[in-house]
């Protein structure tokens, strides 16, 4: 079989990270080829590159053994490459008919029954089943994407990349969404299918392409492989320098989570029937791929989304339902998941550290600027921030911003700490301070909440791990008997057991 | 292969220089924008701007004229901006004003016994209340609903030209003239004059410390860093244990308030009585004031002093010149116009990029 793209030696940097480092792709004429590979791992850097929504620093494309430049998606379009995205690019207001045609119209005048003609007949050949004249605004999101589809395939793409295109589908569209891909591959479509789940690459693909830290493991034949080979080549292996230690005795409960609840911010259950423990002197790590609930954890262990059903014990403590200051009251830390999100950035350092507990700088009305300065300084020395503490906070580089962070919420010795991401987007130096100063707190005896996509630091840091799929914990054992191989497979959802830790 | 390109990069943080130059290229722009119109009415762009920006402060009196119109400007500034800073974007500051008006030119009505601080003291207390009472439904929509506040403060202005307009025409015609204007306020009503034989009074001295006041709270006060922090950064005000809400709410209505005190010191300081035109779009002007001075209590000030001038010199420039009225107005719109292109502008700049395509 021919290959219909090759994309060889492609680097992509963006600033000083490298998104894509000499990574070699090939597909061939009527396969479905999955790009594997955790966040981040440069899986739909490489495909934007493809579709020519990035352009390459290094490399070279080939389309059906031409080299080609690909300026623009108008580029790509026209060299019959069609990409649907998690985020539909559709006009909610017009008809299916109207937002296929869209853009492609050949002549000045719109005859519209002639286009609804045109779109039902595309559907037809193509075997998708989607109404031409329905408002796109009143269908559900599986049927979305058929349009999205259809409107690639209507502008003749002979490749489609789809990325992540079971993230927002129920199982059944999933089902019906796999049924339409292999239709369109014995019609001779070639699919290139960016995802993180293992059963979806066994249940669909021909190949397997592994990236992992923006370069290319492995591509292999899914006949000739396994979940476990391929959650290995994802995961990876590394050592760090920083990691537990000790095992120690585990005390009492710090916080409980009993039967939580809790909706995204579409409405969907984020978090099914949570039950976990964090005991006093403990790492727990929540191992997992993002956008299966950590932040929806996270949130609701902070106070800020509220769980529709279950409770949060902190201690003996019920802060269920309670306001961010509530839980703060109650002794719980929490490292906000989003940097940016946790700081203003407009406002100084020692205002950032200070907001939190201003009645504690005030003097009869006013703000008492000396004290707060004073306390800045303070935290400043002791948790090593490279900043004065009137510096706006944005200036800060990302690990100072984070430091700051840990510093607000480790100066009043929390009972409780939730860290979701602590290093995310940090460098070796940034990273390996901020897992100390966990395992400080450990050491201190704090419950320590670890949510992390790496489970390289899920595994260096944890006393035990548990495992989110799908708003669900499939799975909870202690760190010693952990592998990343079994770990991997948890995270693809392809092992379940009932967890009750309470 | 070699070629040359502009691109338009955004540009976060515009340097202070670019700040300070900002009104001067307003200016240079509105007057490159406006000579055409100028000189078609035919008369001397240059010396229209002359009367503009220049005779207002050449004489005492005319000085005193731009302290006099600045008011419910440094006013109407300062509600806009304490509502903008906790991220309320109160759009409502002109209904808020006319409600402090109606409650000044009723008040007004029955003081009359009341000695003359006591009687100012609740005529001011009156109109915050009043603004407060008229920026509270769309604050709760807002904190409550999540309501557009944009929207429903817009809105309300035109529901609250209609209230004004059936006072005006039903209650409060006026018995001899029949004219659409309310009854005449106490004399102890009145707003005492700082100079004599002049327009200036009480209201300019409320309005400065509306100023202090502002700066007071922004950057003093626990309250105003929280105000600070939920317009600079909703999630991390909430995640810091904000209460954003209230936050939001309480700023909401003290900027109403302040909006009311505006109208107070129109009706109390200069007109003595309610008509539909007390306000010349104050309520909106507010709103540029406010970014102008970038929501800093002292640029707000400033930037209200300016359109004080610029107010003065319009009343006069029709007059000297002998070209419609009207020129004033477009003028003022346009430098509003040019001012916000400007603000837009800063946080872009151009620059020249060489790239290297090989082929």
């Amino acid at each position: 079989m021919d290959n219909i793209i090759e994309m060889q030696a492609i680097t992509k940097r963006f600033g000083p990270v490298i998104a894509n480092r000499e990574v070699n792709f090939s597909l061939r004429q009527g396969e479905v080829h999955a790009l594997l590979g955790e966040n981040g791992a440069g899986k739909t850097t490489l495909m934007r590159i493809l579709y020519g929504l990035y352009h390459p620093d290094e490399g070279m494309i080939f389309v059906r053994q031409q080299a080609v430049r690909i300026h623009s998606p108008k580029d790509a379009i026209a060299l019959g490459i069609g990409m649907v995205t998690q985020h539909f690019a559709l006009v909610p207001t017009l008809s299916v008919a109207e937002n296929v045609v869209l853009g492609f119209t050949g002549s000045f005048r719109l005859r519209y029954a002639e286009i609804e003609e045109q779109v039902a007949a595309a559907a037809l050949r193509f075997g998708i089943d989607i109404d031409p004249s329905a408002i796109v605004g009143n269908l559900s999101v599986g049927q979305r994407q058929r349009v999205e589809i259809l409107k690639a395939l209507y502008r003749n793409a002979k490749v489609l990349i789809l990325d992540e295109p079971t993230a927002v589908l129920t199982p059944q569209e999933v089902d019906a969404l796999f049924e339409t891909l292999r239709r369109l591959q014995k019609e001779g479509l070639s699919v290139v299918f960016i995802t993180h789940k293992l059963d979806e690459v066994m249940a669909i693909t021909d190949r397997v392409t592994v990236l992992r830290d923006g370069q290319v493991i492995e591509t292999v034949e899914t006949a000739h492989t396994s979940p476990s080979a391929l959650a290995r080549m994802m995961v990876g292996r590394e050592t760090f320098g920083v990691s537990r230690r000790s095992s120690m005795e585990a005390g009492a409960p710090a916080l409980q989570m009993v039967g939580l609840h809790a909706l995204d911010d579409q409405n969907m259950p984020a978090l099914k029937n949570i039950n976990l423990t964090v005991r006093h002197g403990e790492i727990l790590g929540i191992a997992g791929v993002g956008g299966n609930g950590q932040r929806e954890l996270a949130e609701t262990l902070s106070g800020v989304r509220p769980p529709t059903a279950g409770r949060i014990l902190v201690g003996e403590h019920d802060v269920t339902g309670g306001s961010p200051a509530d839980f703060t009251a109650a002794g719980v830390g929490r490292i906000p998941s989003d940097r940016h999100k946790g700081v203003v950035g407009e406002l100084s350092v020692a205002e950032n550290l200070t907001l939190e507990r201003l009645m504690e700088f005030t003097k009869g009305m006013t703000l008492d600027r000396a004290a707060m300065l004073a306390y800045a300084e303070d935290l400043i020395a002791q948790f090593q921030i490279k900043a004065r503490p009137t510096d706006p906070i944005r200036t800060l580089s990302g690990g100072n911003m984070q430091k700051v962070l840990l510093a607000r919420v480790l100066a009043r010795n929390p009972k409780v700490v939730i860290a979701p991401q602590p290093t995310r987007g940090l460098d070796i130096g940034a990273t390996d301070y901020v897992r100390e100063q966990l395992l400080a707190q450990r050491k201190r005896g704090a419950g320590v909440l670890l949510i992390s996509e790496d489970l390289d630091e899920i595994l260096a840091l944890s006393d035990r791990i548990a495992v989110i799929y799908e708003g669900e914990i499939v799975g909870l054992l202690p760190a010693q008997e952990a592998t990343a191989e079994q770990l991997g497979l948890m995270m693809a959802g392809a092992v379940k057991e009932e967890v009750n830790d309470v | 292969m070699s070629k040359a390109q502009f691109i338009i990069e955004k540009n976060e943080n515009p340097s202070v220089g670019w700040r300070l130059l900002l009104p001067i290229l307003s200016l240079l722009g509105t007057f490159i924008l406006t000579s055409g119109l100028i000189l078609w009415g035919k008369a001397n762009p240059l010396e229209a701007y002359y009367y503009f920006l220049i005779a207002p402060l050449s004489s005492r009196f005319s000085l005193l004229e731009v302290l006099v119109s600045s008011t419910p400007l440094i006013l109407t500034g300062v509600a806009v901006t304490f509502a903008f800073s906790a991220g309320y974007y109160n759009i409502g500051a002109e209904g808020q004003l006319y409600a402090g008006a109606i409650a000044a030119a009723g008040l007004g009505l029955i003081v009359g016994k009341l000695p003359m601080p006591l009687a100012v003291t609740v005529m001011l207390v009156g109109g915050f209340l009043a603004g407060m009472a008229w920026a509270w439904l769309p604050a709760w929509l807002k904190v409550k609903w999540a309501v557009d506040e944009v929207v429903t403060t817009l809105l309300l202005n035109s529901v609250m030209a209609y209230i004004v307009s059936a006072l005006l025409n039903g209650p409060w015609r006026n018995p001899e003239s029949g004219w659409p204007q309310s009854p005449e306020i106490a004399p102890s009503a009145h707003l005492p004059k700082l100079v004599a034989h002049s327009r200036l009074n009480l209201g300019f001295l409320i309005a400065v410390l509306a100023v202090i006041v502002l700066w007071f709270v922004l950057t003093r006060t626990p309250f105003g860093l929280k105000m600070r922090a939920v317009g600079l950064g909703k999630p991390a005000a909430r995640f810091a244990g904000i209460d954003v809400e209230r936050t939001m709410l309480i700023s909401a209505l003290v900027s109403g308030g302040i909006a009311g005190i505006a109208g107070v010191c129109e009706i109390a300081g200069i007109q003595y009585h309610l008509t539909d035109a007390i306000s010349a779009g104050y309520g909106y002007t507010g709103i540029i004031i406010a970014t102008l001075g970038a929501l800093n209590a002292w640029g707000v000030g400033a930037a209200a002093l300016f359109f004080g001038v610029i107010d003065t010199g319009a009343q006069t420039v029709s007059r000297s010149l002998g070209v419609p009225v009207y020129l004033g107005e477009v003028t003022q719109a346009t430098m509003l116009l040019v001012t916000l292109a400007m603000f837009l502008l800063q946080h872009y700049r151009i620059r020249r990029r060489t790239s290297w395509t090989s082929s």
